[in-house]
């Protein structure tokens, strides 16, 4: 760096200034791995301490008990969501990259779709909680349950997978469609055993990442899903659900000590959650990455 | 309208048509093709279809409150429900507690400080760490770190407030605020860094947790910006003799800055609308424009969610109707930041990070 050349001399200045800027480079990765490995550690120094087994297997009691309402919950509403949203979002996302027509001016189709579907994944969360309350709790006199947070849940995330979905499915590579189509496949069948089935580990990626948010979500819960002490039931609609979030966001500041550890309990397992949803997509895109072939 | 598009075998022989439909199994090939077509034109429109229900309901719900609130809701700073043991007072037709008056202002005003707050702290912070990831670390340090990076964008929000409120709020309020609020000097735009410094919960709390929350989508869309600089004009750059400082700020950020403009915005919509993190570390005052940059405050999205519980008790729906009328102001300005957004980033990037929302 210190050659010397007419266009740019090396003077004092321009040293200290490199020497700042690297330093300030390095602080600034520092400041985002200091405090996100300073809360990590928060929450697993305040829960491990207390930890019992039995916080999975007892539903919660006066003060204390456990969590397994609203472990289980959770995992009801993430089958839900996948349903759902996994539905929906993986047809549109197919939609977009396959099947929209382009338009006549040579653009990409289904601009006004696509649109409103990246609308809706800016959309602030407890506005679509506020609409899911008003409108299916209140309105359809459903009250508090699965079905309204499912479709509230499921709307928020359904634009993630539909992206995900439709950047999957444009890596993979022209040639296997014109493959499948020299061999006669007709778009249809070629778009289910080849097109698809070569995105499968994006678009599968995309579903977890997706799962991740919805188990992370709280806004949007509180006043579709309510919250109970008891076991999901079997009914979509009048039966409230607990799930993992409620408790971190309400249990933390209760007097009674046995109760905020329920709320560092149920961080806990949130993280662990979150963080085994995302350690396997990641895996997947390690994997496809392998894979793909001559592209990054 | 499946029949109109042109199957890519259309002109094939008949032989060729056979050997598909054959392997298609029980579909035939038209019958498989239309299927696809129609299930994924129905999902691709439910989307569009929840956005204007959402809308709809906002609009329909507020109304009540804009006929009574007028445009001052925008500028008045009270939030008062009125007696709810009174006879209901009409005002333009719309029945109403005796002595309601609520205005947005404050909340409106906390979503912008909250927010700038944390773009301030985010942008710097969200560049360097790009840099450093691509140009500065080897790749086997760089590789699990911007996973890490990445797995920060996945923490449920509602965490990282529980982490705002026990451990960070108080650890500035004890150790970093009284040092700002003590040395600023007295003049009159510094002064809004003085005065008292609370007990970590308010405004420059949440703004700096926003920011964290924000810094990874701001910095893996980065990321990805960098590494789709070519080498070539950075070596040339390097050849004519600049530093690496000088390569970053002529070169590589030129190169991407419409896509890091968008990321930004982008990353703006998200502390905008985020709600439980800020809700648990504001100090949830309303009708109150913090004093200073340390006072407690409340957003348009974290009363949303910590008032619509007693707003429930107005048996008149006129509380719950203002709630819709915040929601509907929050909504345009997201909708607003976000189309302005992704008409950026869609120029640029094709990234998607995984962003939780509240």
């Amino acid at each position: 760096m210190a050659d010397v050349t007419a266009a740019y001399p090396p003077t004092r200045g321009r040293r200290v200034r490199e020497v700042v800027f690297r330093t300030l480079s390095a602080a600034a990765l520092l400041f985002v791995i200091g405090p996100s490995v300073w809360l990590i550690a928060d929450v697993v120094v305040r829960a491990v301490p207390h930890w019992r087994w039995d916080v999975l297997t007892t539903v919660p009691l006066g003060t204390g008990g456990g969590l397994e309402n609203a472990v289980l919950g959770t995992l009801v509403i993430m089958v839900g969501v996948l349903l759902i949203a996994g539905t929906v979002g993986v047809l549109s996302g197919i939609h977009f990259a396959e099947l929209a027509r382009p338009r006549r001016s040579g653009r990409a189709g289904g601009t006004v779709l696509r649109t409103a579907t990246e609308v809706l994944s800016g959309f602030p969360s407890i506005v679509l909680g506020y609409v899911g309350y008003v409108a299916l709790c209140v309105g359809l006199h459903w009250g508090f349950s699965l079905l309204p947070a499912l479709i509230v849940l499921s709307l928020m995330v359904t634009p993630y997978i539909a992206k995900s979905t439709e950047s999957a499915l444009r890596q993979v590579p022209t040639s296997y469609r014109e493959g499948a189509e020299a061999l006669g496949m007709s778009t249809g069948y070629a778009l289910r055993k080849v097109v698809i089935k070569s995105a499968l580990p994006g678009i599968v990626t995309g579903l977890l990442i997706a799962l991740a948010i919805a188990v992370g979500e709280t806004a949007p819960l509180i006043y579709t899903a309510g919250i109970t002490n008891t076991l999901p039931s079997a009914s979509l609609i009048h039966q409230p659900i607990a799930y993992l979030t409620y408790y971190v966001w309400t249990d933390y500041n209760q007097p009674i000590k046995s109760t905020q550890y329920l709320s560092f309990d149920a961080a806990l397992i949130l993280i662990v959650l979150v963080l085994v949803l995302l350690v396997v997509s990641r895996v997947l895109v390690n994997r496809t990455q392998r894979h793909a072939e001559g592209r990054r | 309208m499946g029949d109109e598009t042109v199957s890519p075998t259309a002109g094939a022989p008949p032989a060729r048509r056979a050997f598909a439909a054959r392997r298609a199994g029980l579909l035939t090939r038209g019958g498989e093709e239309s299927l696809w077509r129609w299930s994924a034109r129905v999902a691709s429109v439910i989307p569009l279809a929840g956005l204007a229900f959402v809308l709809a309901v906002l609009a329909v719900k507020a109304w009540p409150a804009i006929k009574v609130n007028g445009p001052g809701f925008l500028s008045r700073s009270s939030w008062v429900p009125g007696s709810t043991y009174a006879n209901p007072v009409v005002t333009n037709g719309v029945s109403h507690p005796a002595g309601a008056s609520y205005g947005a202002w404050p909340l409106i005003a906390g979503t912008l400080q909250t927010s700038v707050i944390a773009l301030i702290v985010a942008l710097p912070i969200s560049i360097g760490t790009a840099f450093a990831l691509t140009e500065r670390l080897p790749p086997w340090l760089a590789r699990p770190l911007s996973f890490f990076v990445e797995v920060l964008a996945g923490i449920p929000s509602v965490i990282i407030g529980l982490w705002g409120v026990l451990t960070l709020g108080p650890f500035l309020a004890a150790h970093v605020y009284p040092l700002i609020a003590n040395h600023v000097p007295d003049v009159p735009v510094l002064r809004y860094f003085r005065g008292p410094t609370g007990y970590g919960e308010g405004l420059l709390t949440s703004g700096l947790v926003l920011g964290l929350m924000i810094v990874p989508i701001i910095a893996s869309t980065t990321r990805d910006l960098f590494l789709q600089v070519p080498p070539l004009p950075k070596e040339g750059a390097e050849a004519l003799g600049m530093t690496e400082a000088e390569v970053a700020r002529r070169v590589t950020i030129p190169w991407v800055r419409s896509g890091i403009i968008g990321a930004t915005v982008l990353g703006l919509g998200r502390a905008l609308g985020e709600t439980i993190a800020v809700a648990m570390i504001s100090g949830s005052v309303l009708g109150v424009v913090s004093p200073n940059i340390f006072g407690t405050m409340t957003t348009v999205a974290a009363t949303i969610v910590s008032q619509l519980d007693s707003a429930a008790t107005d048996g008149t729906g006129f509380a719950i109707s203002t709630l819709a009328e915040a929601g509907l102001v929050l909504a345009v300005i997201s909708v607003v930041v976000n189309v302005v957004a992704r008409v950026i980033v869609n120029k640029s990037s094709r990234h998607v990070a995984p962003v939780g929302r509240g």
